[in-house]
């Protein structure tokens, strides 16, 4: 594993650069046309370089990645799967990459016929009649379908209507949702086994429910059993159901939302539909709607008459909640998600939920075996799920954290820690479908190392990691004291 | 094991509640609450002056780990949030139920009786159950 780098302005020398491949303005002086008080009185204190040297900075930097593409990466609730590389290179045609936003619509037939399939693809494998494709991630998805729930109770005049119900076992981005659309929520407890509590239910909903939001199976990774019910109180209380698609890859193919009672979800598209994310992104977060919310949907979306495809306009849609991105959203993340579905087709789509919860399911099965406790051993897995190391915190005063921090050491990236909230000392383990029986096994006999390491010298375990560049970071310390920004220092 | 001390009231959500001479009492989050959540990095506290429901979330307490809300044990208008807590967090770590406290409240009428809090030995239990 490579050292520490430095940072770029480490490597600052005053007038180095690459200036050949600067623009170079003939006549004009590029800032004439900007009035004086809005330039700047001395230059920006920037890192000088060569070509080089900022080449060679960068790829080591990118050396010290955990990514998928190096590392086997469970971190659970994130579906960290293989981006097959075909969908890159079609989304990268210079077709694609080189369309206006602004262009007409008879100079983007192709884009836009891509950007309709992919509504009715997702339609059909969701069970829902409408779909939207500009929010570009899971929580912004998940504003414009609480959005769309207030503004549906809203235009049939129902306005005391403005409580989301939510569950404890929910997404955190799920009250956060809420409140930003300026919902009050109850939340709602789960029961030992993991499903919504249906009488704690009852007495929540009323004629203030705008609706519930609900994770299937739920961020415990277990399939919430009750859902037919859940459906039936909330709808016959007159809110309407929310389903957060984080964890859609565990039903991919299998069971459809819109079948379970759902009005409306949203789907990571950059999880389930398999586009590169994280590190901030970009994400896609794609709503699906029943037909009564159909008529909110946020624009743009796109529309088929014979063979010719077109932008809906505002005055076809009157009730939109209104447009939540410039142009397209993350048009590219569509693109690849789009040429993801293609690839996979619909038996495809179906083996992603199947070989997603196999995956889960055997390798809950052989850590339980190898001594690690299920936090909800008589369920089955989604494709995820927790293990809980309170036993192991307690015995040999080794933590969750401790366990994740050694597995970086042993060459995996670990899973999500101390999420959710609700269960001690936990790690939530996502597998997906696209890793092999062979990595999954390696998995298992670095936690059994690092379980006898925590028997036998547990302080091992307590100081790691050891063969990364740093080794562990003080993180309540850098919460305390926020400081983002590198101060050039006087060396020039 | 956590320390539970004898001489105050708690809530099943891990609040503590002391009753002070003037009758006002004082309301923080439980030793045990402390270490579950590990050390905290940011505390936000109510404003004097606000009218709280029981179990109404007022305030948050953050770790690394976990963000989590505290909720008023029992109905009363708020009169004072613990003002050194923004700059000091880890008070709460270090010393739960004395300079980490969080708020202070003045319950509505019939508020305490109505909030059904726990012993400490009623505490202690719900905590064993919990396998903590």
């Amino acid at each position: 594993m490579p050292t520490r780098e430095k940072v770029i302005f480490e490597y600052s020398q005053p007038g180095r650069g690459a200036s050949d491949q600067w623009p170079h303005y003939v006549g004009v002086a590029p800032l004439a046309d900007l009035p004086a008080k809005l330039r700047r009185s001395a230059a920006p204190e920037l890192p000088e370089v060569g070509e080089l040297e900022a080449v060679r900075h960068f790829t080591r930097l990118s050396q010290l990645n955990f990514s998928i593409d190096t590392h086997f990466y469970p971190l659970g609730s994130c579906t960290m799967k293989y981006n097959p590389r075909a969908c890159n290179q079609y989304a990268m045609l210079p077709q694609f990459l080189a369309r206006h936003p602004l262009a007409p619509e008879s100079h983007g037939q192709g884009f836009l016929a891509c950007m309709y399939e992919l509504q009715e693809m997702l339609k059909e494998v969701t069970g829902m009649q409408g779909v939207a494709l500009s929010p570009m991630a899971g929580a912004h998805g998940e504003f414009a379908g609480v959005a769309m729930i207030r503004a549906y109770h809203r235009a049939r005049g129902d306005l005391k209507r403005n409580e989301i119900i939510v569950p404890e076992a929910a997404h955190g981005t799920n009250p956060a949702t809420a409140t930003m659309c300026g919902c009050v929520v109850r939340e709602i407890p789960v029961n030992a086994a993991g499903d919504v509590d249906l009488a704690a239910l009852k007495a929540a909903v009323g004629p203030n429910t705008a609706g519930i939001m609900l994770t299937n199976p739920s961020t415990l990774g277990v399939f919430e059993r009750g859902i037919e019910e859940v459906a039936r109180v909330v709808h016959d209380a007159g809110g309407l159901l929310y389903y957060d698609g984080a964890n859609l890859n565990a039903i991919l193919g299998k069971v459809r939302p819109g079948d379970m009672g759902f009005d409306c979800l949203h789907m990571n598209l950059h999880k389930t539909f398999s586009t590169p994310h994280g590190g901030g992104g970009p994400g896609a977060g794609a709503v699906g709607v029943a037909a009564r919310l159909a008529p909110f949907l946020p624009l743009p979306v796109v529309d088929r008459e014979g063979e010719r495809y077109r932008w809906l306009t505002e005055s076809e849609m009157p009730q939109s909640i209104g447009r939540l991105s410039a142009f397209m959203g993350n048009a590219g993340v569509l693109l690849r998600a789009y040429i993801y579905m293609r690839l996979l087709g619909r038996d495809g789509m179906r083996a992603v939920g199947e070989y997603a919860t196999l995956n889960a399911n055997y390798l809950l099965k052989r850590l339980r075996d190898a001594g690690f406790e299920a936090a909800y051993p008589e369920r089955r897995a989604g494709h995820e799920f927790i293990v809980t190391l309170r036993r192991q915190a307690r015995e040999f005063n080794v933590t969750a954290m401790d366990f994740a921090k050694r597995l970086l050491d042993l060459g995996f990236h670990a899973p999500t820690t101390y999420f959710p909230l609700i269960v001690p000392e936990c790690l939530l383990i996502e597998p997906t479908e696209t890793e092999s029986r062979e990595m999954l096994d390696a998995f298992v006999a670095a936690m059994s190392q690092i379980l006898e390491e925590a028997r036998q010298e547990p302080e091992r375990v307590r100081s790691a990691p050891h063969t990364m560049p740093v080794r562990r970071l003080d993180d309540v310390r850098a919460a305390r004291h926020l400081d983002l920004t590198w101060t050039p220092t006087t060396q020039h | 094991m956590s320390n539970v001390p004898a001489d105050l009231k708690y809530t099943k959500s891990h609040e503590w509640v002391r009753t002070l001479k003037d009758g006002t009492v004082e309301v923080g989050i439980t030793d045990h609450a402390q270490h579950a959540l590990g050390d905290l990095v940011f505390v936000e506290v109510p404003e004097a002056g606000r009218a709280v429901k029981a179990d109404e979330a007022c305030a948050v307490v953050e770790s690394v780990k976990a963000a989590s809300d505290v909720y008023a044990p029992l109905a009363g208008e708020i009169t004072a949030g613990n003002p050194k807590l923004s700059d000091a967090p880890e008070t709460v770590n270090s010393d739960p139920y004395g300079e980490g406290w969080l708020m202070r409240m003045r319950p509505a009428a019939g508020a305490i009786a109505a909030a059904g809090l726990l012993s400490a030995a009623d505490y202690s239990q719900v905590l064993a159950a919990e396998g903590g």
